[in-house]
């Protein structure tokens, strides 16, 4: 498993955003390792995490392989706020009517590269799954979301949906998007969407003409947006918590 | 109050006021009429700050302060409020957030305590029951859903909540109906008649000065003001058009 040769490179279609000088330098063994969680069939899960720099000196690689049994929910929502380089991937294979939930928020500026993969198999037929991924990027920063959804040929009605949308507050930050549906089933529904744009001016321009000053305009949007990220977290305390915590990095931002 | 001498400004490179002068006095009422392209909207954006609207001569002084230098957010705070011919949407910021961090912000400009969860809400819903706008309509997102007319009303009762000292209203008539006109108009005349107050409204048609009576009508063509009267004017205006009276 932990193949020398294998280590990857931005050639490799899954890394192609990745950190080349990273990659090239990173520990093989560490790269190839995978957390697991097992989800038992109708039981419900939830990670909520905001991920900052740590000690990492050049980045890290996190990831995570779930399986979700009969019924199940898995549901996961985070943060990437960390870097230089920072890969949160998650593998997520569903079974029989099970749910996976993704909420995903990029957000970073300097010369981050911050990126969120999933793979979502959909194992058997009935399950389903919704990720909603938003970025917030600024400076030289490139935020990245990969995201691979399999419905193999016996898996009728599965229910599959992604959206990415992305935030550019200044000229030279960037953001990549990747959708990829792998669909063999014929009776499912697979929805994907993707837009990147800048902060809306007109709304900035009407917020100011009220007496609300830029920075504090430009967090209520900021708010706003990624918030579509947080809505499926059930529990209205957490959300607000997960956004307020992820806020107070956008002040690193200049206005 | 506002005293604008000699204005000039570009949109995108192309000069729309052409030497504008305009003296506003505390408890005057004034309506700026003229044709489509006259700069009516160019100048209400110019007073306000609009990015990409830029002033390449003349003086704008508010309350014997150069108005030109403040930033959009504190030309509001010094008192100056803006009624948007389109009000903007907002998807995902509420009108109570939205309008809460509007007043609060202003007062701390101002050196004064913010209002509470409490004060705050007790004050909004005083002004839209004013403007007879459902209390429910601020729970939602700015703007998002509202037909004209509404957003027309929930500007009015952003104006009430701020309680500016000068606001100026582009086409706050346009899109009301003729029970929305009549409680727009009492609406502008309860927030704004006041001695130390004044407002230039902007408006195509006399209607809704039927309500808000206006003590000097300017005519407002090809970048500059070229005639001003009383409210004879608005009528003869109507009756006879702009090129007749100009």
């Amino acid at each position: 498993m932990n193949d020398l040769a294998a280590l990857p490179t931005t050639r490799d279609e899954d890394w192609r955003y990745g950190d080349a000088d990273y990659l090239a330098s990173a520990d093989p063994v560490a790269l190839a390792h995978w957390r697991t969680l097992e989800v038992a069939p109708g039981e419900t899960k939830c990670d909520c995490a905001v991920h900052l720099s740590g000690n990492e000196a050049k980045g890290l690689v996190d990831r995570l392989r779930v399986h979700v049994g009969k019924g199940g929910r898995y549901e996961h929502f985070a943060t990437n706020a960390a870097g230089p380089y920072a890969r949160y991937e998650i593998e997520v294979t569903l079974e029989e009517g099970a749910h996976f939930e993704f909420g995903g928020v990029t957000l970073g500026g300097g010369i981050k590269r911050q990126e969120f993969v999933t793979r979502t198999i959909h194992a058997a037929p009935r399950c389903t799954s919704n990720q909603v991924v938003r970025a917030v990027q600024w400076g030289q920063s490139v935020g990245n979301f990969l995201g691979r959804i399999e419905i193999p040929k016996d898996s009728q009605e599965v229910d599959a949906a992604q959206n990415f949308r992305a935030i550019l507050l200044e000229a030279g930050a960037s953001v990549n998007a990747k959708p990829e549906l792998e669909i063999y089933a014929d009776d499912v529904k697979a929805a994907h969407g993707a837009a990147i744009g800048a902060l809306d001016e007109q709304a900035g321009f009407y917020m100011a003409s009220r007496g609300i000053a830029p920075e504090v305009a430009r967090k209520l949007l900021v708010r706003a947006f990624i918030a579509d990220s947080f809505e499926a977290i059930g529990d209205e305390n957490v959300r607000d918590d997960m956004l307020d915590r992820t806020l107070t990095l956008l002040d690193e931002a200049a206005v | 109050m506002l005293k604008i001498e000699n204005l000039h400004a570009t949109v995108g490179g192309t000069e729309i006021l052409k030497g504008l002068s305009l003296e506003v006095n505390a408890g005057e009422i004034h309506a700026i009429m003229g044709p489509n392209g006259a700069g009516k909207s160019t100048l209400s954006y110019v007073l306000g700050g609009r990015p990409g609207y830029e002033v390449t001569g003349g003086s704008v002084t508010f309350g014997g302060v150069n108005l030109l230098e403040l930033e959009p957010h504190e030309r509001a705070a010094a008192g100056l409020f803006l009624g948007f011919q389109y009000p903007v949407e907002i998807p995902g910021v509420s009108f109570v957030q939205f309008l809460r961090e509007a007043a609060n912000s202003q007062r701390k400009s101002r050196g004064e305590e913010p209002l509470t969860g409490g004060e705050f809400l007790k004050l909004a819903k005083e002004k839209a029951a004013l403007l007879k706008l459902d209390m429910d309509m601020l729970k939602r997102p700015v703007n998002v859903g509202f037909s004209g007319g509404e957003k027309k009303r929930a500007e009015m009762v952003q104006m009430g909540i701020l309680d500016p000292k000068f606001a100026v209203l582009d086409e706050t008539d346009s899109g009301l109906d003729i029970d929305a006109l009549r409680v727009v108009g009492d609406g502008i005349n309860a927030i704004m008649r006041a001695p130390g107050k004044a407002v230039l409204l902007i408006t195509h048609y006399q209607r809704l000065l039927d309500y808000v009576k206006p003590d000097y009508v300017h005519v407002l063509a090809g970048g500059r003001i070229v005639k001003t009267g009383g409210p004879e004017l608005a009528r003869a205006l109507e009756d006879e058009g702009y090129e007749a009276v100009t």
